[in-house]
C-alpha cells in the first residue's frame, strides 16, 4: 500500500478502527461499558465490534461505572489491557476512587511491583444541549493526578494514532473524545501508524501569535485562523494532544517565535487547562512575550440547557478572534 | 445461607505437620505485630500501625487453603494478610520503616504492601478499596482460564461502601472466582457496627444470590474448613461467595488508639481475650489431639519471635530510598 493511501474517515470511525486493530493484535484486549456490545454505545462509535470479536471481548456491564471500572484495575493489574467506556464523562465522578486512588497510584505505591495498563475512554464537550449533568469537560481532574496519563485528539488522524499508543501503554490512561466532534471528518492513512503519547503538533504554522488548543478547541481555533489571516494575523495553532504528559517544549517554543498566546481548552476556566499552559509558557518564554498569556476556557457556570445560554458558556471562532485581535494590537 | 460453627477434624482437614504449619504462622503474625506494636511506640516507625492482633485465625485459617498464585487484596489492617498469603518479615519490616528493601521499596508502608510474587494484589488504605481489584483479579483469571481464585478481604466497615456491592453484583452475574472474606471484628474505627449497618450482614450476599456462609472467626479450624469449601467451589466454576468471619480487634483502630472505653468496654475486651483467643483455641485443640504438646507450641514462639527479631534488625539496618529517586514508578 502505497504511503499516500489516505481515506477520509469520521472521528469515531477513527476511533473504532483503532479498537478493532488492537482487539486484532493483542488477545488481552477488551472492552467494557454500559451498552457497548449490540448496542455499540448511543453514539455508535463501538457499532460492529460484537460482532467481530463477540460478547467475551466486547463486555457489556450493568449501570455500575465504579463496579466496572475497579474490576478493570484489577483485570490490568493480572494480565489484561481493559478499555472501559465511560459514556458520558460527567460520571467519571462516579469513578474517581477507582481512577484515583487505585490506578493512579497502584505502581508507584508497589515500588513498580504492579502496572495498570488500562484505558479509560469517556466524552466531553458542550453545545449539545444535554445539561449540566452531560455536558462536562473534566479532563483537568485527571491531569491533576500523577500517575495518569490525559488523551485529548483533535482530528480523526490523531484519534486513532493516540488511542493506539494509549491501548498499548503500561500506564492508565484517560481518552477524551469531543462527542461535537464523532462525525467530524478528515483523512486517517490505510496503513499502520501510532502517534506517542506527549509529542505535541502544530496544526497551522504562524508568526504573530501562538494559539494553545485542545480537542474540539482545536478546530474552533483553526476556524479563528482563517478569520484572522483575512485581517492580515497569521496565527500559530498548536495541539499539545495530551495533558499529561505535556509537551512544554513545543508549546514555549512557538511562544518564543510569536510573543504572544492565548490557551483555548473547554474546561471549566478556573483552575483548569488553560492556567496550567498559560503558566507553563509564561514560565518558560517570559522574556519574549509581548502581551499577557490570555486564557479562554468554558465559563465557571454549570452547563445550562436553553441553547441562548449553553451557547455564551464555551469559546468560539468569534471569541478566539476578537481576543487574538486585541493582543495583536489590531483590533 | 449457611451456618458453620465448628468444624469437625474429618471436615476441617488438618493433621499434625499441618496443624502446627497453621499454628506456626499465627504465631508469627502475633509476634510481628507486637514487634510493630513496640516500633511504633518507641517512635522508630513512622506514619500509621493498624495492629491485627486477634484476628490471626482469619488470615491463616484462608491463605492456607489459597495456591501461591491465587491471589489476595487487603487492607489497612493487612499485616496479616501479607505474612498469611507467604509475605516475609525482613521486607515487610522494611516497607513499614520505609526502607528502599521493603516490598515497595519504601513508597507504600504500612497500608499498602503488594507482593505479586506471592499473589498479593497490595493492601489498601480505601475502605473497600481494593474490591475492584480483586474481583477484577477473578475476572482476569477466568477469562484467561488459569484456574486462580481470588480473596478479598475486608473488614466489616466496608459493609457501608456502595462499590462493594457494584463488585458483588458483577461477581455474580458473571460467576467469577472470587471469595469475598468480611472480617466482622465489631467495630468501625471507634463505632460498634450495629450503629452503622442496617439489616444483616448475610442478607447483603443473599440480595445478589449469592452464596454465604459465617464462621466463627476465632476458630481457625471453622475458617479453614469454610475457605476450602468457598475456594474450591469457585475454582471449579461454582462462583462468588462470601464468608463472614466473627472476629475480635484486640488492640485500637490504629496503635494510638489507647482509650478506647468510650466505645467497648474493658470487660468485653478481657473476655474476648481470656476465652476466646485464636491461638490458644487452636493449641488447646492441637494438644487435645496430640497432634502437639505445649513444649511444641512456645518453639513455634521461640522460633517466630527469633525470625521477628532478626528481620526487623535487617529492616532498622536497611538504607531509606535515596531522596533523589522521588519520582521513579509514577509512570511504568
Amino acid at each position: 500500500m502505497p504511503e499516500t493511501a489516505v481515506r477520509e474517515l469520521t472521528f469515531a470511525e477513527a476511533i473504532r478502527e483503532a479498537l478493532a486493530e488492537e482487539l486484532r493484535r493483542d488477545p488481552r484486549v477488551v472492552v467494557l461499558g454500559e451498552d457497548v456490545a449490540e448496542a455499540g454505545t448511543p453514539f455508535k462509535v463501538l457499532s460492529g465490534l460484537v460482532e467481530e470479536f463477540g460478547t467475551t471481548r466486547i463486555i457489556d456491564t450493568p449501570i455500575s461505572e465504579a463496579g466496572f471500572t475497579g474490576l478493570a484495575v484489577g483485570a490490568a493489574m493480572t494480565g489484561m489491557r481493559p478499555i472501559v467506556d465511560i459514556m458520558f464523562g460527567d460520571f467519571l465522578t462516579l469513578v474517581m476512587d477507582q481512577m484515583v486512588n487505585q490506578a493512579a497510584k497502584i505502581h508507584y505505591m508497589s515500588g513498580g511491583a504492579l502496572q495498570v495498563p488500562m484505558v479509560l475512554r469517556t466524552t466531553m464537550g458542550a453545545t449539545r444541549r444535554s445539561a449540566a449533568q452531560h455536558s462536562q469537560s473534566l479532563h483537568a481532574w485527571v491531569s491533576h493526578v500523577p500517575g495518569l496519563k490525559v488523551v485529548l485528539p483533535s482530528t480523526p488522524y490523531d484519534a486513532k494514532g493516540l488511542l493506539k499508543s494509549a491501548i498499548r501503554d503500561q500506564n492508565p490512561v484517560v481518552f477524551f473524545e469531543d462527542k461535537m466532534m464523532y462525525r467530524l471528518k478528515g483523512p486517517v492513512p490505510l496503513e499502520e501508524y501510532t502517534i506517542p503519547l506527549g509529542v505535541a503538533d502544530i496544526k497551522r504554522p504562524g508568526t504573530d501569535i501562538t494559539i494553545v488548543a485542545t480537542s474540539s478547541m482545536v478546530q474552533t481555533a483553526m476556524a479563528a485562523a482563517e478569520l484572522l489571516e483575512q485581517v492580515g494575523i497569521s496565527a500559530e495553532v498548536v495541539d499539545p494532544r495530551t495533558t499529561s504528559p505535556l509537551d512544554r517544549d513545543t508549546l514555549v517554543d512557538s511562544v518564543k517565535k510569536t510573543s504572544r498566546a492565548i490557551v483555548v481548552d473547554e474546561g471549566h476556566e478556573r483552575y483548569g487547562v488553560t492556567a496550567e499552559i498559560a503558566a507553563v509558557i509564561a514560565d518558560g518564554a517570559f522574556y519574549h512575550l509581548d502581551a499577557p498569556v490570555k486564557r479562554l476556557g468554558a465559563m465557571d457556570v454549570p452547563v445550562p440547557f436553553s441553547p441562548p445560554l449553553e451557547d455564551v458558556t464555551v469559546p468560539t471562532e468569534n471569541t478566539i478572534f476578537d481576543l487574538a485581535r486585541t493582543l495583536c494590537g489590531k483590533a | 445461607m449457611t451456618i458453620h460453627t465448628q468444624a469437625t477434624r474429618a471436615e476441617s482437614g488438618i493433621d499434625a505437620a499441618r496443624g502446627l504449619q497453621m499454628y506456626s504462622q499465627m504465631a508469627r503474625i502475633r509476634v510481628f505485630e507486637e514487634r510493630v506494636n513496640e516500633l511504633y511506640t518507641r517512635a522508630i516507625m513512622p506514619g500509621l500501625a493498624h495492629l491485627y492482633i486477634g484476628q490471626e485465625a482469619v488470615a491463616v485459617g484462608v491463605c492456607a487453603q489459597l495456591e501461591p498464585d491465587d491471589y489476595i487484596t487487603s487492607t489497612h489492617r493487612g499485616h496479616g494478610h501479607c505474612l498469611a498469603k507467604g509475605a516475609q518479615p525482613d521486607r515487610m519490616f522494611a516497607e513499614l520503616l520505609g526502607k528502599e528493601a521493603g516490598y515497595c521499596r519504601g513508597r507504600g508502608g504500612s497500608m499498602h504492601i503488594a507482593d505479586p510474587a506471592t499473589g498479593n494484589l497490595g493492601a489498601n488504605a480505601i475502605v473497600a478499596g481494593s474490591a475492584g481489584v480483586a474481583t477484577g483479579a477473578a475476572f482476569s483469571a477466568k477469562w484467561r482460564g488459569s484456574g486462580q481464585v481470588a480473596v478479598c478481604f475486608f473488614g466489616e466497615g466496608a459493609l457501608g461502601q456502595g462499590v462493594l456491592y457494584e463488585v458483588m453484583n458483577l461477581a455474580q452475574l458473571w460467576l467469577l472466582p472470587v471469595v469475598y472474606v468480611c472480617e466482622n471484628n465489631l467495630y468501625n474505627e471507634y463505632t460498634h457496627y450495629r450503629e452503622t449497618t442496617a439489616g444483616e450482614v448475610l442478607a447483603r450476599p443473599a440480595a445478589f444470590g449469592m452464596h454465604a456462609e459465617q464462621v466463627d472467626g476465632q476458630d481457625v479450624r471453622a475458617v479453614f474448613a469454610a475457605a476450602g469449601r468457598l475456594v474450591t467451589r469457585a475454582r471449579s466454576g461454582g462462583g462468588p461467595a462470601f464468608l463472614q468471619c466473627d472476629t475480635y480487634r484486640y488492640r485500637g483502630h490504629h496503635v494510638g488508639d489507647i482509650n478506647r472505653v468510650f466505645y467497648r468496654s474493658k470487660e468485653e475486651e478481657q473476655e474476648w481475650m481470656t476465652t476466646r483467643d485464636p491461638l490458644a483455641r487452636f493449641g488447646d485443640w492441637l494438644c487435645r489431639l496430640g497432634f502437639a504438646d505445649p513444649a511444641d507450641l512456645e518453639a513455634c514462639f521461640v522460633t517466630a519471635r527469633h525470625e521477628i527479631e532478626t528481620a526487623a534488625q535487617f529492616a532498622l539496618d536497611s538504607p531509606f530510598p535515596d531522596a533523589s529517586d522521588v519520582q521513579r514508578h509514577v509512570y511504568a
